[in-house]
């Protein structure tokens, strides 16, 4: 049984509140929980007679299959929310549409939204488990958890490992989540961009800036792509997509600069051939298809500590 | 009608008075008791607070606050007078509506209310309003507050229609490209929770902006809400030219932070956002060496429901009107001072409009409070006689609280 310093946390909203050992046991007992996906039948009993509801304010198709079958493998009744399809488009606040939700006796909640912090409001209004899927620029706990389960699996440990993460810093929930998990585990963080999506308040012990891609990439043992909005360019953060791709592109040559045998991860879904090149996507160093795969397990990890055993 | 009140002390004062009042006049100190007596139970009196930025809703949003329930909480804050903004649905660019809500509000006998009326019509920033028919139907002000002017030619020239007028012309001084989806103060924060951030910038920009307008036309301006170290030094440089402008500060940027926004609560989401600790204590020392005229509130009520939204879909605004003044009493009493702090709710918001400076001298028009200075007593929001029954110091303890508020002679509020 492992120790924790600190109390059990309710909820995964971001990763105040939740100690080191506690994330490293979530990403222990997602090996057990990948075991349970390469078996014939697919299916564990740990949350019957639960129920999960997942609030997407934004879509996400992905994200909430993830999610949704996370749940189900573990036996959970799951119940969807959709926004756009939903009495929010009547003019419906969040709380009371949470507090609907909580009325059917809902069990736990994933959020996905548009602003930062909402993932927070649900966890007050419902009062139950929540775990955020994404919120605005803020968290996305557990794509950083899946990505830090990825380099773990290749790498063994992320102690001194050198993790670059490349693209629009500046609106990424990805880029947060990751540099406050991958630095508090042990590694150290570059982040790249442009300077216009690059903000300077997020250098910090083991978070080093960088608006130069070779510079960010060189001794890198990951390397990852942030998804680009083409809409930034219209929104002038950018001169053109093509300048965009020439400096920040992630493909085999900027990889020359890494570490050999470095690791490519992209949270997904891609622009091929804008932010990553499809043959680098495509190519051996990329872990993208097992990163699809680890989120699931390490969703169902996370399930199960929040909801097994809670009084 | 005579009333009489008993037992109450001027400011730094130990010694009980009496003060009587006849036909909503003063009519003296001292006198023998006559008409309705009021036992003051030793409150400290004070010219009726004075509040240049509120806004009453009404017309089009009286579901988050109209004339009366805006008024009423109005005089329960001690105020006995009121400009409200423009920023309406239809805005306030009319002679006839600032007719009407003029006529309205006094039926009501709550705190007065003197509109201001938009700048521009519709507030679009485009075309002048009927400025000298809206003065003439009683408008006291002119602002495109809730909007940005953005067009600098166009403030120029509203700038010099109101001053012929002998008339304030106030602004939202923010320049909305730089402030673009902001939603709170740009910094550490912001970045940490990912919320997009509204520079200081943004408000130092159109304030040095406007400062050079206005000595360009001449003409009186008056920058409202005030939230930036930056934006204070300048005011701070024009005047010490000779610049005619006056400036604004809000209660809940000398009390609150961006820190507040931590817990992702829309209750701390107003405009301009709440700022750094630096800011604040900045603004505080402007109120010190007079740089700040006076304090306005922004009284901005919402629905409870639009503030229970998310952090980018929740409107800008809190109610404040009713814990403004023990809310400064209670935080900056000793550093600033019974009479400077009843100055800048008082005589430094009507120097700001030309008016004469309210007294309680015999003759003046009977627009007082009585302040209890010593009771805490919770901020009870159930309590508000504002339809916006929450606040970011709801719980907190605060003395100060109005315990009488008398304008032109009736009693407005009483607890």
């Amino acid at each position: 049984m492992t120790a924790f310093s600190d109390t059990r946390p309710r909820h995964l909203l971001d990763f105040q509140g939740w100690s080191t050992e506690r994330l490293t046991a979530i990403l222990d007992n997602a090996d057990t929980m990948l075991s349970v996906l390469d078996r014939p039948v697919r299916k564990v009993p740990a949350l019957q007679g639960l129920t999960v509801c997942t609030v997407f304010f934004e879509n996400s198709t992905r994200t909430r299959i993830s999610f949704e079958l996370a749940a189900r493998r573990m036996s959970a009744d799951v119940v969807s929310f959709a926004a756009s399809s939903s009495s929010l488009s009547k003019g419906e606040s969040l709380r009371d549409t949470i507090e609907t939700l909580t009325a059917y006796k809902v069990d736990a909640f994933i959020v996905r939204h548009e602003a930062s912090g909402a993932a927070h409001r649900v966890a007050q209004f419902s009062g139950k488990p929540t775990i955020n899927a994404g919120d605005g620029r803020r968290a996305h706990p557990t794509q950083a958890l899946l990505d830090a389960y990825t380099i773990r699996q290749e790498y063994g440990d992320l102690a001194g490992r050198n993790v670059t993460i490349i693209g629009d810093v500046r609106h990424s929930r990805v880029a947060r989540s990751n540099t406050e998990l991958l630095t508090r585990l042990g590694a150290n963080v570059t982040l790249c961009g442009p300077a216009t999506l690059l903000p300077r308040d997020l250098a910090g012990e083991r978070v080093t800036l960088t608006t130069d891609a070779r510079t960010a990439v060189k001794g890198a043992h990951t390397v990852m792509a942030l998804r680009l909005q083409t809409e930034r360019m219209d929104a002038g953060y950018l001169g053109s997509l093509p300048e965009y791709i020439q400096g920040y592109q992630v493909n085999e040559a900027l990889m020359e600069h890494a570490e050999p045998g470095a690791i490519v991860l992209h949270p997904g879904p891609m622009n091929r051939d804008l932010e990553i090149s499809a043959d680098t996507a495509d190519g051996p160093r990329s872990r993208i298809l097992k990163q699809v795969e680890n989120g699931q397990a390490v969703r169902m990890s996370v399930l199960y500590h929040l909801l097994v055993g809670r009084a | 009608m005579t009333i009489t009140i008993t037992n109450i002390r001027r400011p730094n004062s130990d010694t009980p008075e009496t003060l009587t009042i006849e036909n909503g006049l003063i009519k003296g100190w001292n006198l023998p008791a006559e008409g309705e007596t009021i036992d003051g139970n030793g409150a400290t009196v004070a010219p009726a607070l004075l509040e240049l930025h509120a806004h009453l809703r009404e017309p089009g949003q009286e579901v988050k606050e109209d004339l009366a329930s805006g008024l009423a909480a109005a005089a329960a804050g001690g105020y006995g007078t009121v400009v409200c903004m423009p920023n309406t649905s239809p805005v306030i660019d009319d002679p006839a509506l600032v007719r009407a809500l003029i006529e309205k509000a006094d039926a009501l006998g709550f705190a007065r209310l003197k509109p201001s009326a938009a700048l521009t019509k519709g507030q679009q920033g485009k075309q002048l309003a009927e400025l000298s028919l809206l003065r003439e139907a009683g408008a006291v002000m002119f602002t495109d507050d809730g909007r940005t002017n953005e067009d600098a030619r166009v403030l120029r020239l509203g700038l010099e229609y109101a001053h012929s007028l002998g008339m304030v012309v106030s602004v939202h001084a923010e320049d909305a490209t730089l402030r673009a989806d902001g939603v709170m103060n740009e910094g550490a924060v912001s970045e940490a929770l990912g919320l997009p951030g509204n520079p200081a910038a943004a408000e130092a920009a159109r304030v040095a902006r406007d400062i050079e307008i206005a000595a360009l036309t001449g003409a009186r301006l008056h920058v409202q809400h005030l939230s930036t170290a930056r934006a204070l030094d300048l005011v701070r440089d024009a005047k010490a030219r000779g610049v005619p402008v006056t400036c604004e500060v809000c209660p809940h940027h000398l009390t609150l932070t961006d820190e507040a926004l931590r817990g992702f609560d829309p209750m701390f989401k107003v405009a301009p956002p709440l700022r750094t600790q630096v800011d604040a204590e900045h603004l505080l020392a402007g109120l010190l060496d007079g740089s700040v005229d006076c304090l306005a509130t922004d009284h901005a009520p919402h629905t409870r429901a639009e503030k229970e939204q998310d952090m980018l879909h929740a409107p800008f605004g809190i109610p404040s009107i009713e814990v403004a003044f023990p809310l400064m009493w209670t935080q900056f009493g000793e550093v600033l001072g019974l009479e400077r702090l009843l100055h800048l709710f008082t005589g430094g918001a009507a120097r700001v409009m030309g008016w004469p400076e309210p007294t309680l001298d015999a003759g003046q028009p009977a627009d007082l409070v009585l302040l209890d200075l010593d009771t805490a007593r919770p901020v009870t929001p159930a309590e508000f006689r504002s339809k916006a029954k929450f606040s970011p110091w709801a719980g907190q303890e605060l003395r100060g609280w109005p315990t009488l508020t008398v304008v032109g002679g009736r009693v407005a509020y009483r607890r």
